[in-house]
């Protein structure tokens, strides 16, 4: 057993073992309620510098595997669990989560009290932390924890995004088959990769969208001159102020009134590029279990959350209109625009993990376009 | 939608009587809804037959019937109270068998009743295997291969499709009951027949054998609005082939991928959308291939039940409850979720950051004929829940919680046994049984390796690792000393869920020499809520557990306050009854400003609802884990007398410990306890005993006989609740049970008692405050002394005792009472022989009638006798005198013979019964007649009687004989009997005994012949011989009785007429003048 520390910020100081990279790591420390799918929440990109905490109480049992993962490495900078167990269980395992996040340099800390750390975290909002496993110096942990510049005001987009454009034409995970190959391509989708999910990019691609993903920083001249059906804006991390560059290019896009969708950074993005402003969330919302209701059909969705930003309620210009809200706390969920055929969502419909009680919003995409196409 | 307006009245059906596969989770489920419908404002009418549960009590419901749950009953009611609606979702098969019958027959058409939370045809479907089967396949689910049989044929062509081992199912069954695995054609043949009988269908289902898949559950709750959430996911420890009822198992899913468990979230939230269950609670089961991932829906349940009971208590998510009012409009989103004060909406998915354990418990020791491998038919008795933060240390806490003296993995493979040959430890993993985790822990001992056991068990080896973990961790505590253990090893251990008295046992030191040690260091645990949500609200409820962590959320309050410590899990001899006193317990010392705290570790009960007490604790019953709570909570006085023997067992402990125990002392109850103390206790006040010994040979204790006289009540001292009890009527019978005792009792001496032939028992219900002794009820038993009193019907008030009687029992209770400085309840069990009364037992603690007296009088005695134990006096409370209703009240005890095949159905001086029902009447008859219904005995109005008696009875069954030949009835008897009979001048045909030649009497029963049974037996040996022919009554539902005076009782129920009243149980208190 190899020791492990987690400094908070605020000095509170949490001793456990090592599960992961020996190293040292700084983030902001946020917990995630999630009981499933501790493996796609270390590989989403949303989670770059950000230390996760798993309130699922055994994290690990069912290993890891090449296809549960949601980008090409892990991001995630840190994971904290109550019980790492030693032995896996799943016929779909390759290898222990421990190896996985050695492999990906992950740090991680378990056997600590992750209840107190999450009710000290609801109650003073997200901490800046810094793990730290092998070698051990507290003090140190909490000037690197106090020195973390905190992620308001960081575009992190920039950061994790694809270096380069590409196709993506893989479809949904089936049990027994693996990732299927797509049907018939419809409709051509520029996906903008501000740190992008692949299972969305699986989901447009299951309803015959030819995506092709391109880095944050693409202009919108570049992205028209695709001549797309529709644009998809991706989930990420970090605040969406500072990225102006996409603000700037989606403004350009709703003007030309081509079909837009976005996820979590992506709803963000898209509200900024309206007129509205977002804020900085006191915990966020990381979760699998949060309800969700459609205004239009007062239907209640369960739905999967990652996010520590938000959009202002009070800024929303008049050719927004809000189409979901949290139940939790009444927090804007989703948004259209009047004007153009945009909306967003700042949950997960591609779930993964997390309930798919609303992946139907990639169908109401995949209507835009077609109606799109149609009117041309 | 808000709540409906265009409906004002709800009829709920509860579950009845307490039964293997059908217990008081339902009482829990029922309890839930009758108070949310009635917050709604909403006329509750509620029928159950189950005295003991607390939703009978009077002010959960306008109108409470205690009445048999048969359609016929229901329709007088409904006729009578005319509801709007009818709930059938809350009293599990029970309630939803009589609303389908209330259905087929027209009842709620005719009344205008609508029938809410699930149709008939989304029960039918549900139900129904084959409309099942073809629904999920229209969903693209898989389905076990296999088909329906109605008879043996078909029966034997669905065996050629599908080859063994098969799983047979009947339809319409509690808790699975007649099935079975079948790994030959015999098995296959006995098992179609048991379940083809057993179905009131007819219909088995006969499926491919996926014995050795991952079995799990999911809770799923639906509004009107299709909104769909999944309240627990449950995964069994023991692979498919042992029914979920009798599988251990664990909450959260522990070995599912995202992926995984999201096709099962999905295709849970298909099932109920497909076959239409509109607003409420189900249950639905799923097989998985481990090899694969290959998943089966195995079956769902569109109503709540023991499952969502657990889920409930899992994940502080009130399933009954939403579901009641999902029922009468609302939708999700408009509902609070209460754990954390409304903060957040129950339209959402419970999140929990703990594992929660549930073991089952076996009553395998009361039936030693019984097959004791578990198999898809349930055969516990109870259950045990328990929360820990890991899997270890739920699993630990879970097993401690038992109570079968198990502390945590202790040994229990004997070693000598398996090179005999008997059992090898192979043996004991491959075939399911009530002990197999024990044995898993054995075999890690003797060096098998984890694959080994997987493969014998078929349990996922996630688990199994976790259980060989602790193994290893065992044998590194054995080979320390106490002072080798710093306080960061203590905590390892502590956190791994190792009780103080298994580590004291590995350690090989005292349990509380080891629990100073840790003091001592300072390890002490701390206690984390369950809130629903992982943490990420608030939450105002203290709904406890205990884990050896750093922060604790306790956050005891300074105010007077007083713990119930609860019954821990049902067993025979100890159930709801118990619960139902700690309840009432609460419920008093609540209204009387106390802050009530309440422990158990039984997830079926009412007292283990969050929103019973103002805090509830979930949590082992051991000495440790109560004074971990007492050490955080410090209370003004703790109540150990209303859960039966398991608070009382800790009171000694407690008291040393100095924790104030309220009510009658430790020393008292103890000295009622003590046979040398009582006896001395009766002596001096000059009260008989039957006379009695002890013996510690077989020599002293033949010679000792001798001295008292046959027939004798044997049995082994110190051995619980009955067990291995028996009337032996001379030295031959007695040699052979010395034989066999002091194999149990492990050389502990044994206790003989003259048993008192003929002599009347009875029970009386008293509550004394140290000044004045009120006597809540004097019961009269009907089945003869011999028969345990948990298992005798009684009556209240008594139909055959003279006042003079009743005058001098009142006033030997009080005397003893006094004598034993009672405070709080009593009970007494006597025995009434001519004149003469003799003392049979004292036990000055909450009794297993205290319900029906409570139901029977008005008088609700446990909170009378709580607030005595609290300081108010009886005076104060302005309760005096007897209440003697101008009604009669009949308990009747309910068995679970027709799950033991092979068992013989005799009653006799060990309890075995499982439940009781409650039968009121005007009079003595009509009560019996209505109890013997509620418990599924209907008395019929004519046809053939067999009576068959031992000798001594041959005189006194003649009136009964001529009663029946007098009232419809042809006689027909063996040759004993028959001769008898006919001297007293009754003509009776003759029919073989077994043992004579075919045909005989049994061929008479199997070809329906016989229309009512009268037989008794007094030898052992002639037991055996006539066991079949109580076997086959049994089996082919023939109404029989075992003793003269059941017999006798059915004649006067006869006569009362088969047109009984109904009687609104509040309208009937009205009746009691005091």
């Amino acid at each position: 057993m190899i020791p492990a520390i987690l400094v908070l910020e605020d000095g509170t100081v949490f001793r456990g073992q090592s599960i992961g990279a020996l190293a040292e790591t700084v983030g902001e420390v946020v917990f995630n309620t999630s009981m499933t799918g501790y493996q796609e929440i270390v590989s989403d990109p949303s989670y770059a510098q950000q230390i996760v905490t798993l309130t699922c109480p055994h994290v690990g049992n069912v290993g890891a595997n090449d296809e549960d993962i949601e980008a090409k490495h892990a991001f995630a900078c840190g994971l904290v669990v109550r019980d790492l167990p030693n032995l896996l269980s799943n016929f779909r395992a390759t290898e222990p989560l421990t190896d996985y996040l050695t492999r990906q340099g992950v740090v991680g800390i378990s056997d600590i009290d992750t209840r107190k750390l999450t009710r000290l975290l609801r109650q003073k909002g997200a901490q800046n932390g810094c793990i730290q496993a092998g070698k051990i110096d507290e003090v140190r942990a909490l000037s690197v924890a106090r020195e973390f510049a905190g992620l308001k005001g960081m575009d992190l987009a920039k950061t994790v995004t694809t270096k380069t454009s590409y196709q993506w034409n893989q479809g949904s995970w089936q049990l027994g088959k693996s990732f299927q190959q797509t049907p018939q391509q419809k409709f051509r989708v520029v996906a903008y990769d501000f740190g992008v999910k692949r299972n969305i990019l699986r989901l447009l691609a299951d309803r015959g969208c030819a995506v092709e993903v391109v880095p944050a920083e693409t202009s919108a001249v570049d992205v028209l001159s695709r001549n797309p059906d529709g644009i998809f804006l991706s989930n990420g991390p970090g605040d969406p102020e500072p990225c102006t560059y996409a603000v700037e290019a989606i403004r350009e896009i709703l003007s030309r009134k081509i079909p837009t969708f976005g996820i979590c950074l992506g709803h963000q993005l898209l509200a900024l590029a309206a007129g509205g402003r977002t804020l900085k969330m006191k915990f966020g919302h990381h979760g699998a279990n949060h309800p969700v209701v459609d205004l239009s059909t007062s239907r209640v969705m369960i739905t999967s959350q990652n996010h520590g930003f938000a959009v202002d309620p009070d800024s929303l210009p008049e050719n927004v209109s809000v189409t979901h809200r949290s139940l939790f706390d009444d927090s804007i969920q989703g948004i259209s625009l009047n004007d153009s055929p945009a909306f967003s969502f700042q949950g997960h419909p591609e779930a993964s993990p997390g309930p798919q009680d609303i992946t139907g919003l990639f169908d109401q995409f995949v209507g835009l376009m077609d109606k799109g196409n149609r009117n041309a | 939608m808000p709540k409906r307006l265009d409906i004002q009245s709800v009829l709920v059906i509860g579950a009845g009587p307490i039964v293997i596969g059908q217990a008081c989770e339902f009482d829990y489920s029922g309890v839930q809804a009758c108070k949310a419908l009635r917050e709604e404002g909403y006329r509750v009418i509620l029928v159950n037959s189950n005295p003991a549960t607390i939703m009978t009590d009077p002010e959960f419901a306008d109108a409470t019937y205690i009445e048999p749950i048969t359609w016929e009953t229901v329709a007088q009611i409904i006729e009578k109270e005319r509801p709007d609606v009818l709930l059938p979702t809350m009293g599990g098969q029970t309630g939803l068998n009589c609303s389908l019958d209330l259905v087929r027959h027209g009842v709620l058409e005719k009344f205008g009743v609508e029938m809410i939370g699930a149709t008939r045809d989304a029960i039918d479907k549900a139900e129904d295997r084959d409309r099942f089967r073809v629904a999920m396949k229209a969903i693209g689910l898989d389905v076990a291969k296999g088909d329906l049989a109605h008879s043996m044929d078909d029966a034997m062509t669905v065996l050629e499709q599908i080859g063994f081992p098969a799983i047979i199912r009947p339809s319409f069954t509690l808790g699975g009951s007649g099935g079975g695995i079948a790994y030959n054609a015999e098995e296959y043949q006995a098992i179609c027949a048991r379940g083809l009988d057993a179905s009131p269908t007819s219909e088995l289902l006969i499926e491919e054998s996926i014995v050795g898949w991952k079995e799990y559950e999911m809770e799923v709750v639906r509004d009107s609005r299709d909104n769909c959430i999944i309240i627990c996911s449950i995964e069994n420890f023991d692979a498919m082939g042992v029914h979920t009822g009798d599988s251990i198992t664990v909450a959260p899913a522990l070995t599912l991928s995202d992926k995984e468990y999201q096709l099962m979230r999905n295709a849970s939230i298909a099932v109920l959308r497909e076959i239409g269950v509109d607003t409420g609670g189900s249950n639905v089961q799923f097989a998985i291939d481990p090899a694969t991932g290959r998943m089966i829906v195995i079956e769902m349940n569109p109503r709540v039940s023991r499952s969502s009971a657990l889920a409930s208590k899992a994940t502080g998510f009130p399933i009954a409850k939403i579901a009641a009012k999902l029922a009468v409009g609302y939708t999700l989103d408009e509902l609070d979720n209460d754990i954390t004060g409304g903060a957040t909406p129950a339209s959402f998915e419970p999140s929990i950051d703990y594992v929660v354990t549930k073991i089952p418990r076996f009553d395998f020791e009361k039936f030693p004929q019984a097959d004791s491998t578990l198999t898809t038919q349930m055969k516990s008795v109870g259950e045990v829940m328990a929360i820990g933060r890991t899997f270890k240390e739920s699993f630990q806490k879970a097993l401690r919680s038992l109570e079968i003296g198990s502390f945590g993995l202790d040994p229990i493979w004997d070693e000598q046994e398996d090179q005999a040959g008997i059992h090898d430890m192979a043996s004991y993993l491959r075939v399911p049984g009530a002990r197999r985790a024990w044995f898993i822990g054995d075999a890690f001992r003797q060096g098998f390796s984890l694959e080994e056991v997987q493969k014998l068990t078929g349990i996922d080896p996630w688990f199994l690792a976790q259980i060989e973990e602790l193994i290893q961790t065992e044998k590194r505590i054995e080979n320390l000393s106490l002072e080798d253990i710093d306080q960061e090893m203590f905590r390892a251990f502590k956190r791994d869920g190792f009780s103080d008295v298994r580590l004291a046992a590995l350690l090989n030191v005292g349990e509380i020499e080891l629990r100073s040690k840790r003091h001592e260091l300072g390890v002490r645990p701390v206690y984390k809520r369950v809130d629903s949500c992982a943490g990420e609200f608030e939450t105002p409820t203290a709904y406890l557990y205990s884990s050896y962590e750093i922060e604790c959320e306790a956050l005891p309050e300074q105010s007077s306050k007083i713990i119930v410590l609860g019954g821990g899990p049902n067993r025979i001899g100890q159930g709801i009854e118990f619960d139902y006193c700690c309840v009432h317990a609460s419920l008093a010392l609540q209204a009387d400003s106390y802050q009530t705290i309440m422990v158990n570790c039984n997830p079926e009960t009412v007292s283990t609802d969050y929103d019973t007490s103002d805090r509830l604790y979930f949590e082992p019953l051991t000495l440790e884990d109560v004074l971990e709570i007492c050490a955080v909570e410090m209370p003004t006085g703790v109540i150990v007398q209303y859960g039966g023997q398991t608070p009382l067992k800790l009171s000694r402990g407690l008291e040393a410990a100095g924790v104030p125990i309220l009510g009658t002392s430790p020393d008292s109850i103890h000295q009622a306890e003590d046979r040398e103390h009582f006896q001395n206790l009766i002596e001096s006040l000059g009260l008989l005993q039957p006379p009695n010994r002890t013996a510690s040979t077989e020599q002293q204790a033949l010679e000792r006989a001798e001295e008292i006289g046959y027939p004798l009540v044997v049995r082994p001292s110190y051995v619980l609740g009955g067990r291995a009890m028996e009337i032996v009527h001379g030295k031959e019978e007695l040699e052979r049970y010395l034989r066999d005792a002091f194999r149990v009792s492990n050389e502990s001496p044994i206790l003989l008692d003259r048993f008192l032939n003929d002599a009347v028992e009875v029970d009386v219900d008293a509550v004394c405050d140290g000044t004045d002794v009120v006597i809540g009820g004097i019961m009269e038993h009907i089945e003869e002394a011999g028969v345990h009193s948990g298992d005798s019907a009684c009556v209240l008030p008594p139909f055959a005792l003279s006042d003079e009687t009743q005058q001098e029992l009142t006033r030997q209770t009080r005397e003893m009472a006094l004598a034993l400085n009672v405070n709080g309840l009593m009970n007494v069990q006597f025995a009434v022989k001519g004149e003469e009364i003799y003392v049979l037992e004292v036990n000055p603690r909450a009794s297993r009638t205290v319900p029906f007296v409570s139901k029977a009088t008005t008088r609700p005695l446990a909170k009378i006798g709580a607030r005595v134990m609290a300081g108010q006096s009886l005076s104060q409370q302005g309760v005096h005198g007897e209440i003697r209703p101008s009604y009669y009240s009949v308990k009747e005890a309910v068995f679970p013979f027709i799950k033991f095949p092979g068992v013989d159905p005799i009653l006799g001086p060990e309890m075995k019964s499982t439940g009781e029902v409650m039968g009121i009447g005007m009079t003595f008859g009509e009560a019996y007649r209505k109890a013997q219904l509620a418990a599924g005995t209907l008395i019929p109005a004519s046809g053939k009687a067999l009576i068959s008696v031992r000798t001594p009875d041959q005189v006194a069954v003649v009136d009964i004989a001529r009663y029946l030949s007098e009232n419809g009835f042809d006689l027909e008897a063996t040759e004993g009997t028959a001769m008898a009979l006919e001297q007293a001048g009754l003509r009776a045909s003759v029919v073989n005994k077994v043992s004579e030649g075919r045909p005989h009497v049994v061929d008479s029963i199997k070809n329906g012949e016989y229309d009512l049974i009268v037989n008794t037996t007094a030898t052992r040996h002639s037991r055996l011989d006539s066991e079949t022919i109580r076997q086959q009554a049994l089996t082919h539902k023939v109404a029989y009785f075992t003793t003269l005076a059941g017999a006798r009782a059915a004649c006067e129920a006869h006569q009362a007429g088969d047109n009984p009243s109904i009687n609104r149980l509040q309208s009937l208190h009205q009746t009691v003048e005091l």
